[in-house]
């Protein structure tokens, strides 16, 4: 099971008029993984993940998304997949119960009542069942959307920007939630702006522009960066990054709390670029690059090669 | 002020980029002036009517001359018997039947005063008024003539013959046994053009149409999920507005109302197809009510509900003619006025059917299965 694709696809394009805005991408993920899928506003992660439960007809591409055709059997995907839109796309003027009743009738599920009574359960719903949907707060919201995607028992969920707007603890609730799913072997694609989930993720794919940048585990997109970031500490930060920027071996300079990182592609380049300023009272020191550091790299990189 | 003039500016704007309220503004109004202004017509002239002439006297002949001159009446056929008449008049082919008894010249000159039978179709007592109001004076008029000289006194002063109006279905002229079937027609196409052409742009509207499309359906389920409620509502109308004819308007219902039921359900159902047709166009909600409007002003004014629908000039008649609401008035008012059954209804239920059909396949083929 584990070894077997959920999603293989090659050469996802899809074309608004002059923008391209899924542009040839490739992207396999294994059953039971948790794929994050990161990328900019604007970037092409939604068309891809409508692409891909038949919402939108791809211009170009082919593959399968749970062995099913993905051009020619979006039906059968349908049936399979849990989709949870970017925003809140249930029905705000029916309760929480009839929502979760629609849909299990809309797939035909099996003992729909039995279906209905334990999603309720299992998500804690239960005291608000009869609340209308459209008086629920976002965390509460968040919640009854994963429980109506996924009472039809799918096999992979395509969850667009899921914690958008999710305060820290049913964000962290959410994502536990998420792992023991994915341990019983359910597959995950789910695009996020934060970095903290990007790392609670098996692997990630990062696009930007409707390109495919990179794609691996945290660590492989990490290592295949060749980023080297210095963490700089002390008084005028702001002065200094100032002055950093636009240094010959410094890609970018980035205010994080109260350090700044330092990062470019060149390290012995870099080293003698912040020499000049190693000087009491900051405070440098070498660290690993970090997620967000490679992905502001990246973010960096697509922009200056779209001006060029 | 300077706040007040940035809600200005920002209003002007918004309304600017909206194109279709941009053309509500411009559109509402010209097709209002072109409607009140040229179709519309309460003194309806030239009424289809036929003639059953028995009579081989000269004097006949001169007084159905003297009648199609005066510009109300127009013969269109000419019958032979009264059964023809009356189904002429059932199905509404003609307004008035003119019958010229046997003998009319001989008994004319002979002073017995033959009588002239005029029979209307009444059911919209406006569309007769006037014609009928003038036959008095036409019928005078048109023998003086042939009564001069030694034959004068034969105009008497009671007139040289008895002019007998029968007017049919309505013979009170109370406009209500008219007004009210008639709003039953009304009230649906604004009701079913206007809750289906809402109910899926709403789903649009508030982002559930990405959800509805992702889950594994088939447009016709969508379709007819959407309908079916809103043609029990439909109902639910036309009993309200039967049982209010009945015991509040005291209108005569001689017809089969199963037959209505019938006959209503194809109605209401070309009036969801023209919503669901909308819906597949408009954006949003206010759009879908705007195109509603749009389709109901020229059925309120062309379909013969408010104005007689042969007072109108040839273009607005053809224009009503496409419209559901005009044959189905012709329907309502014929099965409870006028008693028809299935043979007299059948042309305008197909010409309903015809519409229903177009208006549905294109609002199938416009439904989207996709976001693209």
């Amino acid at each position: 099971m584990s070894d077997a694709l959920a999603i293989d696809v090659r050469g996802m394009t899809k074309r608004f008029g002059r923008l391209t805005a899924v542009d040839h991408i490739d992207l396999q993920v294994r059953a039971g993984e948790i794929c994050g899928f990161l990328g900019p506003n604007g970037s092409g992660k939604t068309t891809f993940i409508r692409m891909l439960c038949g919402l939108l007809r791809p211009d170009d591409g082919q593959g399968t998304c749970l062995g099913e055709n993905v051009i020619t059997g979006s039906e059968e995907i349908k049936r399979q997949v849990g989709y949870m839109t970017q925003r809140f796309s249930f029905w705000e003027d029916l309760s929480i119960v009839e929502n979760l009743d629609f849909v299990a009738r809309m797939y035909s599920v099996k003992n729909r009542r039995e279906a209905v009574r334990s999603s309720i359960e299992r998500l804690g719903l239960g005291e608000r069942q009869k609340q209308l949907a459209g008086q629920l707060s976002g965390g509460w919201k968040q919640r009854l959307a994963l429980a109506a995607c996924m009472i039809h028992d799918p096999k992979l969920l395509l969850l667009d920007e899921p914690t958008a707007g999710v305060d820290p603890k049913a964000r962290r609730d959410f994502w536990e939630e998420i792992h023991r799913l994915a341990a019983e072997g359910l597959t995950f694609l789910i695009a996020t702006h934060y970095m903290d989930e990007a790392e609670r993720c098996h692997r990630l794919a990062y696009i930007a522009k409707g390109k495919l940048l990179t794609h691996g585990t945290v660590s492989e997109v990490i290592a295949e960066a060749h980023l080297t970031t210095w963490s700089v500490s002390g008084p005028d930060l702001l002065a200094l990054s100032d002055q950093l920027q636009g240094r010959p071996g410094v890609q970018q300079a980035v205010a994080f709390g109260n350090a700044l990182h330092v990062s470019g592609g060149d390290a012995a380049a870099l080293e003698q670029a912040i020499q000049p300023f190693r000087t009491s009272p900051h405070e440098w020191r070498q660290v690993e690059s970090g997620l967000e550091d490679v992905f502001i790299h990246l973010m960096d990189e697509t922009h200056h090669n779209a001006l060029e | 002020m300077a706040r007040l003039w940035a809600v200005v500016v920002k209003e002007f704007l918004q309304v600017r980029r909206d194109r279709m309220t941009f053309a509500m503004i411009l559109g509402i109004p010209l097709i209002q002036l072109i409607l009140f202004g040229f179709a519309i017509n309460s003194d309806p002239k030239h009424l289809p009517a036929a003639i059953l002439l028995a009579d081989d006297g000269p004097q006949g002949r001169t007084l159905l001359y003297g009648i199609q001159n005066s510009s109300y009446f127009d013969f269109t056929r000419a019958l032979r018997t009264e059964l023809e008449a009356r189904q002429a008049l059932a199905r509404g082919e003609v307004q008035f039947v003119i019958s010229i008894p046997e003998n009319f010249s001989r008994e004319l000159l002979r002073g017995k005063q033959p009588s002239v039978l005029v029979e209307a179709d009444a059911t919209d007592p406006s569309a007769t008024g006037q014609a009928i109001a003038s036959l008095r004076s036409l019928l005078d008029s048109s023998l003086q003539n042939d009564l001069k000289g030694p034959l004068s006194f034969l105009a008497g002063t009671e007139g040289p013959v008895d002019l007998r109006i029968h007017p049919l279905y309505n013979p009170d002229a109370i406009t209500q046994y008219n007004i009210v079937p008639g709003l039953m027609g009304v009230v649906l196409t604004m009701e079913m053009v206007m809750i289906t052409g809402l109910a899926m742009t709403r789903e649009r509207e508030r982002g559930t149409m990405e959800n509805l499309l992702s889950m594994p359906t088939r447009p016709v389920e969508v379709l007819m999920g959407k309908i079916i409620p809103y043609v029990l509502l439909g109902y639910v109308q036309v009993t309200l507005i039967l049982i209010a004819a009945r015991f509040l308007f005291h209108v005569p219902m001689v017809g089969n109302i199963i037959l209505l039921l019938l006959v209503a359900l194809i109605f209401i159902a070309a009036n969801l197809a023209m919503g669901v047709t909308i819906s597949t166009v408009a954006k949003n909600q206010l759009q879908a009510m705007q195109m509603a409007f749009f389709f109901f002003l020229p059925s309120i004014l062309l379909s013969g509900f408010m104005f007689p629908f042969r007072g109108m000039p040839h273009w607005a008649q053809m224009i009503g003619e496409i419209l559901p609401l005009t044959h189905f008035l012709r329907i309502v008012r014929g099965i409870l006025l006028k008693g028809n059954g299935v043979k007299e209804v059948s042309l305008q239920v197909w010409q309903i059917a015809l519409f229903a059909t177009i208006a549905l396949s294109i609002g199938i083929k416009r439904y989207r299965r996709t976001l693209d």
